[in-house]
Parts: structure tokens; sequence; C-alpha cells
């Protein structure tokens, strides 16, 4: 018998890590001499009070949405992948070339391959530690920091050498052609009579985004794949027992781990940047393994906690602009929550067990 | 291409290069030979870093601004040991979190202290740690060849330096001369056979843990107030990883580390003091020496030169009684 109910797991403990984050960060803000009141409310009013934060605050939450969908699809499997931040900069890549190189004539056909492009490089960069995790046992934790580290390194050298315009200082590659242009909200509103932000960069990447969410869902919990990919990550053994074969899942899973990642470029690279510039990722598949904790692996979890970053960063931003506090606090709160929800669960689980077996004797 | 003197100062570059990464690796090799997973060890040279660099600013004292950076990385390697021994969380998830905690906290608060945009103002004087000249340096630099390598590669370096490479045997001698190396040794293959023997798991884990931290902490020391004069935002710059990788590429060894250090800071050495290397025509352009630490692990990783076999009970919290 479980030792506290459903509901407690995947509601109360991240509600409580979540609280325990809040109250430390509010004694970091309290401690530069900032009122974290004051604080919270300019950021609810900056992210939130109008729809241009709004713009922001999904433009954010969209890239989280992709990379921690990327992390949680992993874990299913029991795998950690902390690559996502590698995989989404190969991503723009693939993104990069689908929209310099093919004269397109629509935005949505661009759209289609573009996606295409950077989920197969996001996949193909995940393919090699996924294979060597499968074949020859190296660790894909290791194996994927190396491999974000070499990514930034390959994108240095094509931008700089293959991708940047002539007569360009810039390590970034020339802009895109206006054909590929990602309507915005606003123009994606604007027919229904709903009045959206103009400058705000959140995208029709946002409905590929929720779309991504379904379907993570509908796989991991509505077909064979995916529950094979679960039992996998509850029991290697048992698995190999049922006939599941370990390389088929951790390739599978770690492929469309690395293309969720990958495509996460569609929405930073084409519907914000419209060029590729050097570290266009900004830690946001770093961020992923924050959303994916949060959230429960769960997407509709990944959802509200990709909504949480989304707004934790356009509200940082505004702080920044306007009082003492720096961007680096949102750095701060994610390690937060990262350690709460993830490395220090029991600290928050275990008193919790105690006090529903408590609860449950008494009832007995 | 390269004469003597170049070499020389190439290689002087790279003992410089390799300090902060030996000191790191070494850590690492104690944390992950008793059993405890570090990815931390980024963020512990970061906070230390800032510590010793802030400490030794305002009290103009570089000592005691050593003894701050291995206070604060020693901080962080108590929550590691926390979160992975006492509450046996995931060792992984809990150095990620650390890296991030140290990356925003050191901003934060060189902000709120120097208000110089997340960096201390530059160390002079006694607040830095100054090259030491080692005997005869002067009188000996004329002879030849000798005399260079020792007045130049091996003379004038800070004190930090010396103490890195004097940890190599000194580790070496802990873990496979004494019976607390045995011990730790053991802790990270077998714990239960530890805890039968009447070892406490618990204790020798923390204490592998403690010593990461203090190793840490002297790398981050050295990075802001040897090797630079201060410290600037992110100034570890993926150094904690190319330890990680050293740590791997030398199979959790320490002689063998500090050969994978001295390589691996060979390579910024070049990198640093070469754009783009041409080899009789073949142009080596700078992001391979860049990407090749991480390129040759994943290569030694994969078990295709010499098979790298981590202890065996690595990232695995430690129950008792099952």
């Amino acid at each position: 018998m479980d030792k506290m109910p459903h509901w407690a797991d995947v509601v109360l403990i991240p509600l409580i890590s979540l609280i325990l984050a809040a109250i430390l960060s509010a004694l970091v803000i309290l401690a530069i001499g900032e009122d974290p009141v004051a604080a919270v409310k300019m950021m609810v009013n900056g992210a939130l009070g109008s729809t241009y934060g709004w713009g922001y605050t999904l433009y954010y939450a969209t890239n989280f949405m992709f990379t921690g969908l990327a992390v949680s699809v992993a874990f299913h499997a029991r795998m950690f992948n902390i690559g996502g931040e590698g995989q989404a900069m190969l991503g723009g890549l693939g993104v990069a070339l689908v929209c310099l190189y093919i004269p397109w004539p629509h935005w949505t056909l661009a759209l289609v391959f573009a996606s295409l492009g950077a989920a197969v490089f996001g996949a193909l960069w995940a393919a090699i530690p996924a294979w060597l995790q499968a074949k020859r046992g190296s660790h894909i934790v290791i194996t994927t920091i190396m491999f974000n580290f070499i990514a930034a390194a390959v994108l240095n050298y094509v931008l700089v050498n293959l991708l940047r315009p002539a007569r360009s200082m810039d390590p970034a590659s020339a802009k895109f052609p206006d054909a590929v242009h990602l309507p915005t909200l606003h123009d994606l509103l604007a027919p229904f009579g709903i009045a959206f932000s103009k400058s705000a960069p959140a995208n029709v990447t946002l409905l590929i985004a929720l779309g991504a969410c379904v379907l993570v869902w509908a796989l991991i919990w509505r077909t064979r794949l995916g529950y094979e990919i679960r039992a996998y990550g509850h029991s290697e053994t048992g698995a190999l027992y049922a006939g599941i074969s370990p390389t088929k899942i951790i390739m599978i899973a770690m492929l469309i781990s690395g293309a969720l990642a990958g495509m996460m470029a569609v929405n930073n690279v084409m519907g914000e940047a419209e060029r590729l510039v050097l570290n266009a990722t900004e830690g946001a598949g770093f961020i992923g393994i924050a959303v994916a904790l949060m959230g429960r692996n769960h997407p509709f979890g990944v959802f509200l906690a990709a909504i949480l970053f989304g707004f934790l960063y356009q509200g940082g931003a505004e702080l920044a602009l306007w009082t003492k506090i720096p961007r680096e606090l949102i750095v701060v709160i994610q390690a937060l929550v990262i350690l709460f929800t993830g490395a220090l669960d029991n600290m928050v689980r275990m008193p919790l067990e105690k006090l529903f077996l408590a609860l449950r004797r008494r009832n007995a | 291409m390269m004469d003597f003197m170049t070499l020389i100062q190439v290689l002087d570059s790279t003992v410089r290069l390799a300090t902060p990464l030996l000191l790191a690796c070494l850590a690492g090799l104690y944390s992950e030979r008793a059993g405890i997973f570090d990815i931390g060890l980024e963020g512990k040279m970061l906070v230390a870093a800032f510590f010793s660099a802030a400490i030794a600013y305002v009290s103009g004292s570089v000592w005691l601004g050593l003894l701050a950076g291995i206070g604060a990385s020693m901080l962080l390697a108590g929550l590691h040991g926390l979160a992975s021994i006492t509450f046996r969380g995931n060792q992984l998830i809990s150095g990620v979190a650390i890296n991030f905690l140290a990356a925003g906290m050191t901003v934060l608060i060189a902000q709120d202290w120097f208000q110089q945009g997340g960096r201390t103002p530059s160390l002079a004087g006694n607040a830095r740690f100054n090259p030491i000249e080692l005997p005869f340096a002067e009188a000996l630099s004329g002879v030849p060849f000798f005399g260079p390598i020792y007045a130049e590669l091996l003379s004038g370096h800070s004190i930090l330096v010396y103490i890195a490479f004097l940890a190599v045997p000194g580790t070496w001698w802990l873990l496979y001369r004494t019976r607390f190396g045995l011990r730790l040794r053991a802790v990270g293959e077998n714990p239960a056979a530890v805890d039968t023997a009447g070892v406490s798991v618990v204790g020798l884990r923390y204490a592998a843990v403690g010593i990461c931290g203090i190793l840490c902490g002297i790398a981050g020391a050295y990075l802001a107030t040897a090797l630079q004069a201060g410290f600037v935002k992110d100034m570890t710059a993926g150094r904690g990883f190319i330890a990680l990788a050293a740590l791997i590429f030398a199979k959790w060894r320490p002689w063998q580390a500090m050969w994978a250090c001295l390589l691996f800071g060979f390579l910024q050495a070049i990198a640093l003091r070469y754009q783009n290397i041409d080899l009789g025509g073949v142009v080596i352009p700078v992001q391979v020496m860049d990407a090749l630490p991480y390129i040759l692990t994943v290569v030694i990783l994969a078990g295709f030169v010499g098979k790298a076999i981590p202890p065996r009970a690595g990232g695995e919290p430690y129950v008792k009684e099952r």
C-alpha cells in the first residue's frame, strides 16, 4: 500500500517545495535590501499585467515546454538527459539551414520543415550519447554534458566560419528571408478581434508546444511504446523479462527527447531572433530540468511549470530593470526548485509520509 | 614552428591552467571514490572564487580570502552531502542544483556588495597570491636547456600551484597507503561490506565530500586570486566539467588525473596562444581545441581506448539493513 495518497504526491509535494523555494528567495531579496512583497507585485504586473508581459511569459514558456518535455520523456526511461541545451543548439542549426537555403513560398510550409529540421538535428545530437549508453554503457549524464560543450564548439565554428555573411563581424547567420517570418500572437489573435501586443515575441510555436504536450501524454500513457518506456524506467530487469529491448527503449526515448529539445529552436531561432546567433538557447535546456522535476514528468505538470518559469523569467527581467535585484535571482530560484523538488525530495516527503501514516492510523 | 623558449612559455601556461583543473579533479576523485557522484565541482569552484576574491579584497589578506573560499565551497559540499547522503536524493540532480545556486548567488552577492556588474574590484598586492621564486632560479637561468626549464617553467608560480601538484602524491598515499583510504575506496565499491565491518558509511562519505569541498575551495581561490586578479561572473567557464572529464579520463586514479589535467591544460594553453593551428596545410580551428577534452572523454567513456569503469556503488544512496 502507498504511504501517501496519489494527490499528495503530485500536488502537495511540488507545492511545498515551491513554497520552500519562495521563502528562501524572499529571504534573498530581503538580504539585498528590497521588499519581497513589492518585488512579487512588480513581477506579476510585469509578466501578467499586460498582453506585452503575457507575450514574453508565453514566449519563454514555449521554450520551457519543449525542454521540459524533453527531460521528462528521458526521465520516464530512467535517463537523465542534461544535454537539452546542446540538442537545442543543434536544433537551431537545423532551423537555420532549412530557413536560409530553401526558398519557401509560405511560412506554413517553412514551419513544417523547420520543425522537422530542428527535431532531426536535436535527435541526432542525442543519438550518439544514447547509442553509447545502450551499447557501451557510457553514463548518459556525463556524455550529454560533454555533448553540450561539443555542441557549443560546433556552433561557434559553423557560425564564425560557414554561416557568417561576408563583411559581418558578428558570429551570427544572415537574417532569414521575410517569407519564413512566423505570425506572432498579435497576428493570430487579430482576426478574432482580440488585441495583443505587437512587440511581444510569443508566436505560433506556442501551439506546436501545446500539441507536443498532448502528443507526449498520449505517447507515454496511451501507447504500447509508452508503456514499454515506463516499464523500462521502473525496472530494467523486469522489462528485459517482459521481452522489452533496452537498446530499443534507450534509443527511442533519447531520440524523442532530443527531438523535443531541438524543436525549441523553432520558437527562439525562427520565431524570435529570425537568425542563428551564438548562445541562442540562453540556458533554456537546463531550465527544462527544473520544469520536468516540478511538473512531476507529466505533460500537464510540465505545461504548468513552464508557464511558472516563463512568468519568473519575464518577471525577473522586469525586476532587473526597475530594482537593484539582478536577473540572476531567477537562476537562484531555479536552483532552489531543482534542489527541493529533485535532490531534497525526501526531506519534504519523509515528514509528509509520517503525517499521512499517523492520520490513517487514527482513522483505522 | 615552435622554438624552445616558446615551448617553455606554452608549458608554463599549461601548468598554470592545469592547476585549477587538477585541484577540482582530485576533489571529484575523493567524492566519487567514496560513491558520491559530483557534477557540482563547477559550482563549488565558483563560490570559492567569489568569496576568496571578495574577502581578500575587503581584508587585504589573500590567506583570509582562501579560508573564506574554502568555507563557502564546504558549505555547498555539505548541502550536497545532506541531499545525497542523509536524504538519499539523486546525486546528479543535487549537483545540477548546486551549479545553478552558485552561478546565481555569486552574481547576486557580488552586485549587492560591490555594485560592479557582478564582479569584485581588482585585487593587488597582498590580496593576491604572488609568484614564488624557487631558490637560485635567477642564478641558474643562464644554464643552457635546464636553466630556462627551472627558472621559467618550475619556478615563479604561486604557492597554490605547488600545493596542487603536491596533493597528487598526497592523495595517492592517503588512498592507497592508509586505513582511511582503504575504507574510502571500499565505501565506493561495496558500502554494505564497510557497514558490516562496523565502520560508518555515512561518516566516511561525509568525510570524502568534505575533502572534496576543501579542494574545490582551493581551486576556486586559485582562479580568482592567483590566475586572475579578482572575480568575474561565471569565471569557472566549464572548468569543473573539464575536471570531471579529466577524472574519467584518468579512470579515477590520482597520478593519471595529474597527467590528464596537464593534457587538458596544454590544450587550453595552445588554444589561448594560437587561434588556428596550421599543421602543414591542414588548419585546425580553435574550436577543435576547445572541444577536444570533451571529445576525448566521450571516446574514453565509450571504451574504445580502454574502458573507464566508475566506482561500483557510485550514485547509489546507501540504505542500511534491507
